[in-house]
């Protein structure tokens, strides 16, 4: 008979395995899927995971596009796993975002149409500012009332898009264009423009700031007593405050890391991919970067592979649809069944599947 | 890995010259195909499309597209792969029209409730939605027990802010004690959310719901609230078979298929083109039976009043919410004012959101 033994430490093996292997059950569960919907699962398979990158077709414009879509979400997620680490729950990181890009296209909306180097560093820091400001109202109301920082945070996501409304209908409309919402376009604004660095790569600065946050996090975890502190809070609070560990600063650091870089990732947006304030700006990255986060084991490379691959998905599930006429839902549900078996998988990190003989109870 | 390479790559090279003679047409949608009401809209004409022209046409879609870098992703990814003509069907594609319009000067873009046109690859397209919506006003006008009229609204953009304007004056034209409640959602199909909007406006009193979103959610809600209901942009009358009365039904095929036709006979160009009843882009859902035959007939005499140009359902004295004059007695709007239309119409209480 079978018997679930709980192993004495999470196993090491599968915590990196159970990523790749998931992508794979994926894949089979996907294949199977689309073969129900009568499309054939290889070229379904192919167009999703192969055809971007290496396709004659597309790959010299979706591979530049997969950085693209991939940045942000990495830029965020890394934050977050920060936080997640130590037991701090941000799950608003989409209004830290929104924020972001609001502040930072109002400081180009503010100096249009003026030309200026430093217009667009002061936007980096409006962003970067502008999150971390949305981030302090969870941060300090957990520290000083207790709230819960999984519910102000997830609710001032809802704040931040009626802010957004407000300003893509008011204040930040564009005056040129009367009757339609949204504000001008910053990729037409030079000194606002987040400009590809090269062009056709897709490298624009939020790739850039992506990676540097990636390094930085890396080194902070690995190196640095703040990563220890994290680490340690997150394992044993116990300990953590015999350690010195003071949990309520800690709380303001995560959520001010996490709500600095999702307002970056949202003004890097704003300023290039996006191009506008619009109604609909935020398209749901903050919330798919919790996934990333998750699925890169909360890990700064483990999450730029995660980042890599969702927006893999997301793209080649566009070519799908185009090409093979998948319907959008059947992406929607591929998507799902990676998380889904990723966390069936981690089961087995943490419980051992035992074949006993002949032992009845 | 290198199988699946060498397949790729092979496909690919089957994949890329179809017939010389068969038109490649790529359409992205807003919302889902399966949202009963906008994008089935659009769908629909793509499937008629595809019917009239057969082998000639290849069609191909991508559903629930984000405006911004997706929409401009997708685009050109159709592009990229020899699409001819590309339909975007939701007036926020705009900024992403007219960017891969100009590095794609060889396919033709056809934006539906477009107002962006800088290259002269792109064709503006809409519906005299306004048309219909008097329609829908009068009958609510002459249908509500309450007076009051709940009406959940998408965008403060000039097509629906003319919609509720058309509906107000066509209501309270034959009901002078109406009211209008407004809800805005900020989204084109977020069925919870037009759910929700929906109870609210039964709460408040309405008892006739008008929607300029696009899912089928209020008609439901309606339903099984016992009041009334209009549908959007398609029949929705299996989903409130007593609540629905009506819906203004687009009917984009013909057009659709012209310029296609166009494309083939090498006459396609940019243009500008605003249709209504006369053209016959909107139609009327079948009337429920519960709408008196006299109203019917009162209907169908101003749908026919519309289409024959006898009279233009913004025809003046008509005063701004503020009271300041707009247009004088007898005065009928140009094309222009509603096509920029950012106010409400006096009467309207309302806030206008901005």
């Amino acid at each position: 008979m079978i018997r679930l033994e709980k192993r004495k430490e999470p196993s090491k093996f599968w915590r990196i395995a159970n990523p790749f292997l998931a992508v794979v059950l994926t894949m089979i569960a996907g294949g199977i899927m689309f073969a129900m919907l009568g499309k054939d699962p290889f070229v379904a398979i192919r167009l999703i995971f192969f055809d971007p990158i290496f396709s004659e077709t597309f790959a010299s414009y979706s591979r530049p596009q997969l950085l693209i879509k991939s940045a942000p979400l990495i830029l965020i997620a890394v934050g977050l796993a920060i936080g997640f680490k130590a037991n701090v729950w941000n799950i608003g990181a989409e209004g830290q975002y929104i924020i972001g890009a609001l502040f930072g296209a109002g400081v180009a909306l503010a100096f249009f149409p003026q030309p200026g180097w430093y217009i667009f560093p002061l936007m980096v820091l409006a962003g970067a500012f502008g999150g971390f400001l949305w981030a302090m109202i969870p941060a300090i109301l957990k520290t000083r009332f207790n709230t819960n920082e999984i519910l102000v945070s997830l609710l001032l996501v809802y704040v931040a898009e009626r802010i957004l409304a407000a300003m893509a209908l008011g204040l930040m409309r564009n005056p040129d264009q009367p009757g339609f919402p949204g504000s001008r376009d910053l990729r037409r604004y030079e000194a606002a423009h987040n400009a590809e660095l090269i062009a056709n790569t897709g490298m624009h600065w939020g790739v850039v700031a992506a990676f540097i946050a990636v390094i930085f996090a890396y080194v902070i975890m690995t190196r640095h007593m703040l990563g220890f502190h994290v680490q340690l809070a997150g394992q044993a609070p116990r300990a953590a405050r015999f350690a010195g560990v003071a949990p309520a600063r800690l709380v303001v650091v995560c959520l001010g890391i996490a709500g600095a870089l999702a307002g970056l990732a949202g003004m890097f947006e704003v300023s290039g991919p996006g191009g506008q304030v619009r109604i609909e700006f935020a398209s749901g990255y903050g919330f798919t970067a919790i996934i990333v986060a998750f699925l890169g084991r909360l890990n700064p490379l483990g999450i730029v592979l995660a980042g890599f691959l969702l927006g893999l998905t997301y793209i080649g599930g566009e070519l799908g649809q185009m090409m093979l006429q998948l319907p959008g839902a059947a992406i929607q549900v591929f998507q799902g069944m990676l998380l889904f078996f990723l966390l069936a998988l981690d089961f087995q990190t943490n419980y051992r599947i035992r074949l006993t003989q002949g032992m009845r109870a | 890995m290198k199988k699946l390479l060498t397949a790729a790559v092979l496909s690919a090279a089957l994949a890329t010259p179809a017939l010389a003679d068969t038109t490649k047409v790529g359409f992205i949608y807003i919302g889902p195909v399966g949202d009963f009401g906008w994008t089935a809209g659009h769908d629909r004409a793509r499937q008629e499309l595809q019917e009239h022209f057969g082998d000639a046409v290849e069609t191909s879609i991508v559903e629930n597209v984000d405006y911004g870098a997706d929409a401009e992703r997708v685009m050109t990814q159709m592009a990229l792969s020899g699409t001819d003509m590309i339909f975007a069907a939701s007036f926020g594609y705009g900024p992403d029209v007219n960017a891969v319009a100009g590095r794609f000067p060889d396919v033709a873009f056809q934006h539906a409730t477009g107002y962006i046109q800088e290259h002269d690859n792109i064709s503006l397209f809409d519906a005299r939605f306004y048309e219909g919506r008097a329609v829908l006003g009068h009958i609510a006008g002459k249908m509500t027990e309450t007076n009051t009229i709940g009406y959940i609204a998408s965008y403060p953009i000039p097509a629906v802010v003319s919609g509720i304007n058309s509906a107000y004056l066509h209501a309270k034209a034959v009901n002078p004690d109406v009211n209008f409640r407004i809800i805005w959602t900020y989204s084109w199909f977020d069925p919870a959310l037009e759910a929700d909007a929906a109870e609210t406006l039964i709460e408040q009193g309405a008892d006739v719901i008008m929607q300029h979103t696009d899912s089928t959610a209020a008609v439901r809600v309606a339903e099984d609230a016992g009041v009334m209901a209009f549908g959007q942009a398609s029949d929705m009358t299996e989903f409130g078979p007593n609540a629905h009365l009506s819906a203004i039904v687009d009917r984009w095929a013909p057009y659709y298929i012209s310029r296609v036709q166009a494309l083939k006979d090498g006459t396609w160009e940019a243009q500008n083109s605003w249709m209504g009843f006369a053209e016959g882009i909107i139609e009327m859902a079948p009337w429920n039976d519960r709408i008196p035959a006299e109203l019917q007939e009162e209907a169908d005499g101003l749908i026919a009043a519309i289409s024959a140009e006898e009279y233009h359902p913004f025809t003046g004295p008509i005063n701004r919410q503020d009271g300041t004059a707009w247009l004088a007695d007898g005065e009928v709007a140009d094309d222009g004012a509603l096509a920029t239309m950012d106010f409400f119409v006096e009467g309207i209480t309302a806030e206008f959101p901005n």
